[in-house]
């Protein structure tokens, strides 16, 4: 189901990898820098964009080969209808260029999506709630683009918008309030377009976690706090009723660049940065789980959880493996052992991986 | 390796928009080449460009005679004015006869962080033709990037108060366009349903 018949050719530190048989469940286990996460990142390039890393092409081409890499994979439908074999490899002439192949034919990474649907969860994203606001915010802005592409050019419009507005608010000669109105006019609307899309989709997500339990799995409650007003004209007024106030602060004090995502603990009601580590863990996966139902819609998903077992006490793990099971997504798991996904070893597709070579076990 | 000469050719050439070192080391070895046909009529051309072009007084498009050929053209209707950024945007929109009336070049577009300020465009030059009165219809056929909107806003703003109509290129521009790169369908589209500014 979902993707199988999987090669990875010098790819990182895989020379040459093959995985066949893949199940629903699928479980790369092995020391840690064995080659598993590599695995990861290969499949999150069936979909556009850099990788589960955000890494440079070169990077990913294995030491040993001729600079270049390929990863291929047959993606198989519900319906059994004629699966599709999808490819992606580096152009090693032209260093940094991504070549995309579905059914041999040369396409672009975009249409990628038009096929699956791909989500992952990494240890990178551990320290989320502990992070600044501006981490939770590009953390917003990721999510809102995998659902609305256009939110990508309100986010930079904006960003531009509001260096403009920051410049001229340190000119030294103060500019005529003319000039002011026109920055103010376009930060407002690209600003309340930003602001929107990250409020309709901390809504969207709070409407499928609310209707998940409190236990065994924490269970975030997410609010959107917008750093300003959320509509363009009303934010536009207060941009111009401020602008003695952020001359005098050298920039721009409110807009959605000050918005925060509060996220607590459901039923306890405690902030996210005060719970333990197993307790962040488990509403990290919350969200992910939830973007991925919303970002899948009714195209085949994959979700791709690296080292997501280790933190978690057997009884949530009992539960995400529950909550896997119930939805559509073809899941890949890593781990350093195989005792905490006994609940699920008897279903699942296991590779042992070591020093970039893998073994079905 | 290669001379003084070649060098200071190539890296003049390199400044020019879009061309870069490389290219221009390559035209410049394409050119010396050609030194008797290819390279004689550039010359020329320059030469003739260097001494004919002339910036309109009124408009600021770059002609041959002064002023230039579309302010001093009977048919043009005359109470329509186009507000662009670039000659480059005049000559885009005039290319395909789009546009019956005529234009102002602004020269740019207001950028806070490049330092280009109200008074480095032909603002005031345009208040003046507005002023003089005999105009109906400014459009305001800005980019469609954060400077270029910033730009017409700023410009509607100056211009309120006249007995004028101002309108804006339709959006469905693709963000971040510039109408330079525009195809004829959709700039004909932008202008035809342009609508009125605020
Ligand atoms: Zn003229």
């Amino acid at each position: 189901m979902a993707l199988d018949r999987i090669t990875l050719t010098t790819f990182r530190n895989h020379a040459e990898t093959w995985l066949e048989g893949a199940s629903r469940f699928n479980l790369l286990i092995g020391e840690n820098g064995a080659g598993k996460t590599n695995v990861l990142e290969a499949l999150s390039l069936f979909a556009p964009g850099r990788g589960l890393r955000r890494a440079a092409l070169p990077d990913m081409a294995g030491t040993q080969g001729s600079g270049a890499f390929a990863v291929s994979a047959l993606l198989a439908f519900p319906d059994n209808s004629d699966p599709v074999r999808l490819g992606t490899a580096m152009d090693p002439a032209r260093a940094g260029r991504r070549i995309v192949q579905v059914n041999a034919a040369q396409a672009s990474a975009v249409t990628l999506a038009e096929w699956l649907a791909i989500s992952w969860l990494t240890p990178a994203m551990d320290r989320l709630f502990m992070e600044s606001a501006g981490e939770r915010r590009r953390y917003m802005d990721r999510l809102a683009v995998a659902l609305w592409p256009s939110h990508v050019r309100h986010a930079s419009r904006y960003q531009a918008a509001l260096r403009e507005r920051n410049r001229l608010l340190t000119l030294d000669a103060e500019p005529e309030d003319r000039w002011l109105d026109a920055v103010e006019a376009q930060l407002a609307e690209a600003g309340a377009n930003l602001v929107q899309g990250r409020a309709r989709l901390v809504d969207r997500l709070r409407e499928r976690l609310e209707a998940l339990p409190d236990q065994p799995f924490a269970r975030p409650a997410l609010s959107h706090v917008p750093g300003g007003p959320l509509h363009a004209e009303a934010l536009a007024e207060a941009l111009a009723r401020n602008r003695g106030r952020d001359r005098a602060a050298g920039r721009t004090l409110i807009g959605p660049h000050r918005d925060e995502l509060d996220v607590s603990m459901a039923g306890k009601a405690i902030p996210a940065a005060l719970c333990s580590t197993g307790e962040q863990k488990a509403m990290l996966i919350a969200i992910t789980l939830a973007h991925a139902e919303l970002a899948a819609g009714d195209r085949p998903s994959l979700l791709l959880l690296d080292e997501v077992a280790a933190h978690l006490d057997p009884l949530r793990r009992a539960a995400l493996f529950d909550r896997l099971r119930e939805r559509g997504a073809q899941v890949w798991l890593t781990g350093t052992e195989l005792a905490p996904f006994a609940d699920i070893t008897g279903e699942a597709a296991v590779w042992r991986v070591k020093s970039g070579a893998i073994e079905r076990i | 390796m290669s001379s003084q000469e070649i060098d200071t050719l190539s890296s003049a050439l390199a400044r020019l928009p879009g061309l870069g070192p490389r290219s221009a080391r390559r035209a410049v070895l394409w050119l010396v080449k050609r030194r008797e046909t290819a390279l004689v009529q550039l010359l020329e051309a320059l030469d003739s460009v260097r001494e004919k072009l002339v910036e309109c007084p009124s408009c600021g498009n770059v002609d041959t005679q002064t002023p230039c050929s579309i302010c001093a053209d009977p048919r043009r209707e005359s109470r329509q004015l186009c507000v662009v950024e670039d000659v480059a945007d005049l000559w885009a929109l005039d290319r395909a006869r789009l546009f019956a009336g005529r234009y102002h070049v602004l020269g740019g577009h207001l950028s806070a962080l490049e330092g280009i300020r109200p008074e480095d465009l032909s603002i005031a030059s345009l208040i003046d033709r507005v002023a003089a009165g005999g105009i109906d219809e400014v459009v305001l056929a800005m980019n469609a990037t954060l400077e270029g909107q910033t730009t017409a806003h700023y410009i509607a703003e100056r211009l309120e108060g006249y007995p004028i109509r101002i309108t804006q290129l339709a959006h469905g521009l693709p963000v971040g366009g510039e109408l330079d790169y525009l195809d004829e369908g959709t700039l004909a589209q932008a202008l035809r349903a342009r609508r009125p500014v605020g």
